[in-house]
């Protein structure tokens, strides 16, 4: 039996983690992430799962990474100062394939910023913030709802191509309460990992399959694997060579890249017979509902596409949208990030108009509104 | 040692250590204290941080850790309190341990988790050429110091202990078999166990500060350790410019992991 609940986003996502088998959590408190902290350290010991506060925010991804090769499902969770200290890790666990996801309630920055106040200005970071070429997942929730199952979502994405995936919510969205039906946990399939399939003797830890991804072997279970940061060949073990260079790089690309219908998620709000298109994503897509309907009222065909997974961008989408539409508005609580990925997607084809907005406030129906009225 | 060799190195030879390097005896010592312990190799994880030393993870035949600078000790707590069955042993250096991770190191001793930690002391970030740790002793020339270091070096094994460390020892590439005896010692010890190793780098210390060459630096370490009960008839005039080795310091606490049972089994009975 599920239950229905008012629930604020942190805790939607912390109870989805729960509910996908998550049974690690380290971090450091911050503002506005820090309810999802709180929550796992009385939720994860009940369920017979481990909490622990560490020393700052570098020590928490990397505890959940140590944890994750394990073979536990793990969280750690932040905001953006934070975010900025975890980019070291975040690349660890890309090129080492280590499974983890990283909540990020996005803040005003840069720096301290302004910590109790929404902002979107963590995307252009989540896709660029650690050093090197590699691939990134990023999911945006939009709703109380979807913060629990985008969290799920988060757990299946990273446990199957072995790599950190990022849950962005913003502080409006992770503070926001909203009635939200949860299934019985039961009910929900957990994310599996893909183990070895031969003795340890023939094992390589990073020999991939078709898909592009390495069995994984959890620590204690006599595969005695080598994880390192440094560049490896499929043995797991340093291989500064070029062509082990580039087969690496390559790989973790195409894993993704390859995969990128199955990660790409998109809402599409009555955009059948739209005119104008607004493409946003997270908090300020609940202000784009209201304006779309007020919009609609008056007579101007206007319709949503809803960003859920943001990295990789859904390129191709955006490009089909754009042979639809005559304008495409991009809100977003940043100075414009996301709006110079949909520009190129969309190659000129039509006007791509940036609403930025950056003062610490959302963006409300009414000013969207106004904007579409006025292009 | 042949036989040592072929049970626990991983077939990766040669090493990436200078000539006269004493990475190798500490790692050897590391290898008897597990063998002396008779460890399940399949349950005995090695995490290590960045440099000279942390790459001895990488040689070794167990479940190995090559994590960042200065960050093997978050990782290794993430792997022992998600299974506190595993053994998990942790390399690391000067710099890495007590420099970009000395926060870390502070922090991990407080919480008195089961983890042993083999700090490998040779008082110079050498992977990057010679530039000055927190462990190199002040007046000492580096790369990043060609007047001479103006700082003082931590005594690292006070510091393990001033933050609560349990099992603080303390041993030498010269004096291999006590290092043995104290990693093994540090390993049984059920809470955060601190030894520093120290060992010679001719080559980017030793040089720049005309230390002789590798056997003269392993008869310094002869000629400057004092036991702990050697140094207990000595007095502090005798004791000037010596440092003690063997077990410094041993304590009782609850071990973390242990206690994080008990956080489990007041929640599950819905108590708080």
């Amino acid at each position: 039996m599920g239950k229905v609940l008012l629930l604020q986003g942190n805790q939607a996502c912390a109870e989805g983690a729960i509910a996908a088998g998550v049974t690690f959590f380290a971090g450091y408190p911050i503002t506005p992430s820090t309810e999802i902290a709180e929550i796992m350290a009385k939720r994860l010991p009940e369920v017979g799962g481990k909490f622990i506060q560490m020393e700052d925010e570098i020590a928490g991804i990397g505890a959940v990474i140590g944890a994750s090769l394990t073979g536990k499902k793990v969280l750690t969770a932040t905001s953006g100062p934070g975010f900025s200290l975890k980019q070291e890790f975040i690349g660890y666990a890309t090129i080492a394939e280590v499974p983890i996801v990283i909540a990020n309630v996005q803040r005003v920055g840069p720096s301290t910023g302004q910590p109790t106040s929404p902002a979107q200005g963590d995307m252009m970071q989540a896709r660029w913030g650690t050093h090197g070429d590699h691939p990134v997942i990023a999911l945006t929730p939009a709703s109380v709802p979807e913060c629990f199952t985008l969290t799920i979502k988060a757990y299946e994405l990273s446990e199957k191509f072995r790599m950190p995936v990022l849950l962005m919510l913003d502080e409006i969205i992770g503070h926001m309460r909203e009635k939200i039906e949860v299934p019985d946990y039961d009910t929900i399939a957990k994310p599996v990992r893909k183990g070895p399939r031969v003795a340890p003797s023939e094992f390589k830890p990073y020999q991939a399959d078709s898909d592009g991804v390495p069995p994984m072997a959890d620590f204690g279970k006599g595969y005695r694997c080598h994880v390192t940061g440094l560049v490896h060949d499929e043995t797991g073990f340093p291989n500064g060579s070029p062509k082990a260079t580039e087969a690496l790089v390559k790989r973790l690309h195409e894993k993704v890249e390859n995969a990128i219908d199955e990660i790409t998620m998109y809402e599409e709000y009555k955009l059948e017979d739209a005119d104008i298109a607004i493409v946003t994503y997270g908090g300020t897509a609940r202000s784009a509902y209201a304006a779309i309907d007020m919009a609609r009222e008056q007579g101007l065909k206007v319709g949503m596409f809803r960003l859920i997974s943001v990295w990789p961008f859904p390129e191709k989408e955006i490009a089909k949208l754009a042979e639809k539409v005559k304008v495409i508005v991009v809100p977003e609580l940043n100075y414009g990030q996301m709006v110079g990925e949909v520009k190129k997607a969309v190659e000129g084809k039509v006007p791509v108009k940036p609403m930025s907005k950056y003062d610490s406030e959302p963006i409300s129906p009414k000013e969207l509104l106004e904007f579409v009225k006025n292009l | 040692m042949e036989k040592l060799i072929k049970k626990y190195y991983r077939p990766r030879l040669p090493h990436i250590w200078c000539p006269g390097c004493g990475n190798g005896i500490v790692t050897s010592s590391i290898i008897k204290a597990i063998d002396k312990l008779g460890l399940d190799q399949d349950k005995t994880v090695i995490v290590s941080g960045i440099g000279c030393s942390s790459r001895a993870s990488g040689y070794l035949d167990f479940d190995t850790v090559h994590s960042l600078h200065g960050r093997a000790l978050p990782l290794a707590t993430g792997i022992k309190l998600a299974d506190p069955d595993l053994n998990v042993i942790v390399i690391t250096g000067d710099g890495d341990g007590t420099a970009i991770g000395g926060n870390h190191f502070i922090h991990t001793a407080r919480r008195n988790i089961n983890l042993t930690v083999i700090l490998f002391n040779n008082n110079i970030y050498g992977m990057t050429g010679g530039q000055y740790s927190p462990l190199t002793p002040t007046d000492s020339k580096a790369t990043t110091a060609p007047y001479g270091t103006l700082e003082r070096a931590f005594d690292v094994a006070e510091l393990a202990k001033a933050a609560g460390a349990t099992f603080v020892g303390r041993g030498t590439a010269f004096h291999s078999q006590m290092l043995v005896d104290v990693i093994a010692q540090g390993i049984s010890h059920d809470g955060f166990s601190l030894i520093e190793a120290v060992t010679q780098c001719p080559i980017y210390y030793g040089r720049q500060n005309k230390k002789g060459d590798a056997s003269t630096m392993l008869k310094t370490q002869r000629d400057n350790a004092v036991t702990v009960e050697a140094a207990k008839k000595l007095s502090a005039e005798q004791l000037e410019g010596k440092f003690t080795i063997g077990v410094l310091h041993k304590s009782e606490a609850p071990e973390y992991t242990k206690q994080y049972q008990g956080v489990i089994d007041r929640a599950q009975k819905g108590a708080k």
